[in-house]
């Protein structure tokens, strides 16, 4: 039997079709509990390779012989070995090109919808780490929201579109992952915008994101409208796209609202979030579209894998939405909150411009969920 | 403290290491020490791990100019 490389793009559109699909993965233990490559009718052994070095033969009867079996591990190697062993036994299995490294890097574009005038709006999904960016598209000029790092992938797609990035936003100054907005900007010319509030102490030039500031991309009146939205950082900023989707950074998830403790304060901040889920985004339409800056669980895809929901029917489903009691409120997203993101005060200085570290250095800072919310 | 093997898995990358590791520790006697230097940041979480799995004891773990070394003994 032939072992067989799968990408992580062949992976991805497994999860988002919701196909079946049997996952050997052969990290450590704690790797595996961290974090893995979720998918709503996956089935999961987590063995670490290291107890497979004297053969395979103890698992063969937990390995499916009527599913496809993708072997795991963190950079490949590993899961290569193995997946050459179960080849060995006569067993049909692939095995994962760059592992878990590759997976939390993978950048699916899927488009949300059409916007006024032929104008375009794509979500891309970091299926592995949970983290949505978006790029808004109308007569030849784009502009793109919370980027995470691999701004290759952004140019191409502009390129491929055939349209020109003049406008690069951050919702806020991001605690999760690092952002590549202010290189995305570098590299086109395009005007890179934060909130001022959030950018006190950053050491590169930028454009201040203020309340109730517009931008119109292309010729016709697609615009993108920020409403200050604080609660996760002081400085947390929403947008308004053609008038039909709202997004809303790490303010509000499908299925959690909003931590306010990744950059300290969340005795002082919780306040704002209240205000923001319980005043702000009330005075909105309840038709908005809710794009939000990541999700946690895969759960919160849709079935075409994007990862949008009426505003109406959040305020109605969403458990953070419908705490009535505001001491209440406060109690659990300041004390029931879940650990805190790897690395993420390293992940704020380097947004910050302070610190510059590798490539590798920076895959290392965001491995790991992204856990940026309350549920 | 003596340590009765040394092996150099530097600039190995995983599985490497730990397969090298555990084909060195096959070659010693119970209580006996190996020291290895490796250089693969998964070595940190995977050799511990292992050592834990086989009963064996990490006695010694340091990290200097991004070289890795452990002294592990044989169960």
């Amino acid at each position: 039997m032939s072992v067989q490389q799968w990408d992580a793009s062949f992976v991805a559109k497994k999860v988002i079709h919701n196909e079946k699909l049997f996952i050997l993965d052969v990290r450590n233990a704690d790797a595996f509990e961290d974090w893995k490559i979720d998918g709503h009718q996956f089935e999961y052994l987590n063995i670490p390779y290291f107890e497979l070095l004297d053969g395979i033969e103890d698992i063969l009867p937990k390995i499916p012989t009527d599913k496809e079996v993708l072997v795991v591990c963190a950079k490949e190697g590993s899961s290569l070995m193995i997946a050459e062993m179960l080849s060995e036994a006569g067993r049909d299995v692939a095995y994962l090109a760059g592992g878990m490294k590759t997976w939390s890097e993978y950048l699916e574009p899927i488009k949300v919808g059409d916007l006024t005038g032929g104008g375009e709006l794509y979500q891309f999904v970091r299926l592995g780490k949970g983290c949505l960016s978006y790029m808004v598209i109308s007569e030849g000029e784009a502009a793109i929201i919370d980027a995470v790092r691999f701004t290759e992938v952004f140019t191409s797609f502009a390129a491929h579109k055939k349209v020109e990035i003049k406008h690069v936003f951050d919702t806020h100054l991001h605690a999760d992952h690092i952002s590549g907005g202010r290189h995305i900007a570098e590299a086109t010319g395009a005007t890179y915008y934060l909130p001022p509030k959030d950018a006190e102490e950053v050491v590169f030039s930028y454009a201040p994101l203020e309340d109730g500031m517009t931008v119109q991309i292309g010729a016709s009146n697609i615009d993108v409208g920020a409403i200050y939205s604080p609660g996760h950082t002081i400085g947390s900023t929403s947008f308004v796209v053609d008038n039909n989707y709202l997004l809303t950074g790490d303010i509000l998830f499908i299925d959690s609202i909003g931590r306010p403790d990744l950059a300290g304060l969340a005795e002082d901040w919780v306040g704002d979030l209240r205000d923001t889920l319980y005043k702000r985004y009330r005075k909105l339409s309840d038709e908005l579209i809710v794009l939000p800056a990541h999700f946690m669980i895969i759960e919160e895809l849709n079935g075409d894998g994007t990862v949008a929901k009426r505003l109406g029917d959040l305020f109605a489903q969403n458990h953070g939405l419908n705490i009535r009691n505001e001491e209440e409120f406060k109690r659990i997203v300041t004390n029931e909150l879940p650990p805190q993101p790897n690395a993420y005060q390293e992940i704020r200085q380097v947004n910050m411009g302070k610190i510059t570290p590798t490539p590798d250095e920076q895959t290392e800072m965001e491995i790991g969920p992204n856990r940026c919310a309350v549920r | 403290m003596k340590v009765n093997l040394y092996l150099d898995a530097k600039g190995l990358t995983c599985p490497m290491p730990i397969v090298k590791i555990k084909k060195a520790m096959d070659t010693l006697e119970h209580g006996e020490i190996l020291e290895v230097h490796v250089t693969d940041k998964g070595a940190l979480a995977d050799i511990p791990a292992w050592a834990q799995a086989g009963g064996h004891t990490i006695l010694q773990q340091a990290e200097a100019a991004g070289v890795i070394t452990f002294l592990i003994q044989k169960a």
